[in-house]
């Protein structure tokens, strides 16, 4: 049945009822996408980074790691603070190809596993993980237990005045090549790096 | 619409008859008008909501024979939740999810200062195990009964949706107290959330609201963990209920369904 008039083609109540239908879905969107936005915001914000000092380069030997505490996130005290541990490169074991951000090489201490924080054994050589037994040799490598790749770094440079600092984190594959920051757990030799994609909200290195 | 029955109350519930002369000259005692206001209050009600009707509907129902207590498993876990609702709202008063420390020293005035607060924490921490143990029993039950073929299918999906927010109660939940367990088991938990192919990533970002565990991933946990899942566990729960009475339970896997001989073809 056509509407009321000649030439209707869409009834009065069947216009009313798209008519309430759309208004109700607009009020519904009006207060759904803001408040999802809102939700998964960070994914897309881009975490700012600084330079960290962490001391003068006579602190750092080839011989051994230095511990250094450093603010990854603003404000919320201990639970803002992460490891590195910090030594001079040395070329005898250091096969990667040598830079402006790695005269010093500094490892995080958050475990391939699933991000427990590792601590370093002079005695052994080796950084073991406390909670499922992951082990790492002395340049970060897996030695041994459920890691996926090695020890996550920081890049670091050395300023004018002789100073180390550290700069945001970088995931090392297996062949020590650098990738964006990942999560623990996540492998990046073969397919791992398109499995495990590069993230929006991650901070990288400053073109210089 | 056909008269609903009278409830069945026990004998000691009914209403005893008035005995001639108990009420000689017609006069209202004061016992009697009190007695008299409780109903007064309810028929009014009732007399413009009609919720006796889905009451009697709800609660007195049909139910098959050779029921026995595994039949209180479900009921057992709804109590469960309800102790957590009502503890959690009153932590809630308490509680301050403050990544800088606050979080862990309101945690601890709930325990060490708060009158009662060691009692009512520990019913909420030891209300999620006994939650998490009712919820799995009560799904072995329905599982090694049958009670989830056809036509409670639905009730069972909706209970595998209820399963999964129960556990995500749990992971949220376990943040809270911010110490050194909770930090570190989160830590763990996001990092496993992010061994997800493609989407795991982007996930763990979700849960962290960023790269880092930051200034608003315990807020974040807070508010699902106190108003997001509780929503929605309280909704469908309402909708397993509404199942569970729409089709009434299933009878025991043991008890043999009675035949009606009206039914039979007769011979010839």
């Amino acid at each position: 049945m056509p509407g009321t008039f000649d030439g209707e083609t869409v009834t009065r109540r069947r216009f009313m009822t798209a008519v309430t239908h759309s208004a109700g879905g607009v009020a519904a969107m009006a207060f759904t996408l803001p408040a999802l936005g809102f939700a998964i915001g960070p994914l897309f914000s881009r975490e700012p980074f600084d330079w960290q000092p962490i001391g003068p380069t006579s602190d750092f030997t080839e011989q051994t790691y230095v511990t250094r505490v450093l603010t990854i996130v603003q404000g919320i005290g201990e639970a803002g603070n992460s490891i590195a541990y910090v030594r001079k490169r040395d070329p005898a074991i250091d096969t990667e190809p040598e830079d402006q951000y790695n005269h010093f090489v500094a490892l995080s201490s958050r475990c391939m596993h699933l991000g427990c924080p590792v601590r370093f054994v002079s005695a052994a050589q080796r950084f073991i993980c406390p909670c499922h037994g992951g082990v790492y040799d002395f340049r970060g490598m897996v030695a041994g237990g459920p890691p996926v790749r090695p020890l996550d770094r920081f890049y670091t440079r050395v300023t004018s005045a002789g100073m180390v600092e550290l700069g945001p984190r970088y995931s090392v594959n297996s062949e020590l090549h650098r990738f964006s920051p990942r999560d623990p757990g996540q492998p990046l030799d073969g397919v791992g790096q398109y499995l495990y994609p590069k993230r929006f909200d991650t901070s990288i290195l400053p073109q210089s | 619409m056909p008269k609903l029955p009278a409830p069945p109350l026990p004998k000691s519930l009914q209403p005893r008859p008035k005995r001639p002369g108990e009420n000689g000259n017609g006069a209202v005692r004061p016992v009697e008008a009190a007695q008299e206001a409780g109903i007064t209050v309810v028929d009014w009600i009732d007399e413009r909501t009609s919720l006796s009707g889905g009451i009697r509907w709800l609660l007195f129902r049909k139910v098959p024979k050779g029921i026995n207590w595994f039949y209180t498993l479900g009921s057992a876990t709804m109590f469960a939740f309800l102790n957590q609702a009502v503890t959690g709202v009153f932590l809630a008063m308490f509680y301050r999810p403050d990544a800088a420390g606050g979080a862990y020293e309101s945690v601890r005035y709930i325990t060490d200062d708060a009158f009662l607060g060691q009692l009512v924490r520990a019913m909420h921490k030891w209300g999620a195990s006994v939650m998490i143990i009712l919820i799995f029993l009560h799904m072995a039950r329905v599982f090694f009964f049958g009670a989830y073929k056809y036509p409670r299918e639905l009730t069972w999906i909706i209970g595998v949706v209820l399963l999964i927010l129960t556990l995500a109660m749990g992971f949220t939940g376990y943040l809270l107290p911010f110490d050194q367990r909770s930090y570190w088991a989160t830590i763990v938990g996001v990092n496993i959330n992010g061994t997800g192919p493609f989407i795991g990533p982007y996930l763990s970002d979700f849960l962290r609201a960023g790269p880092e565990f930051g200034a608003t991933t315990l807020s974040r946990f807070y508010a699902i963990h106190m108003m997001l899942i509780p929503g929605l566990i309280a909704a469908l729960i309402g909708a397993h209920l509404y199942l569970i009475t729409k089709l009434g339970i299933s009878a025991p896997p043991w008890i043999k369904a009675q035949e009606d001989p009206g039914l039979r073809e007769s011979q010839v």
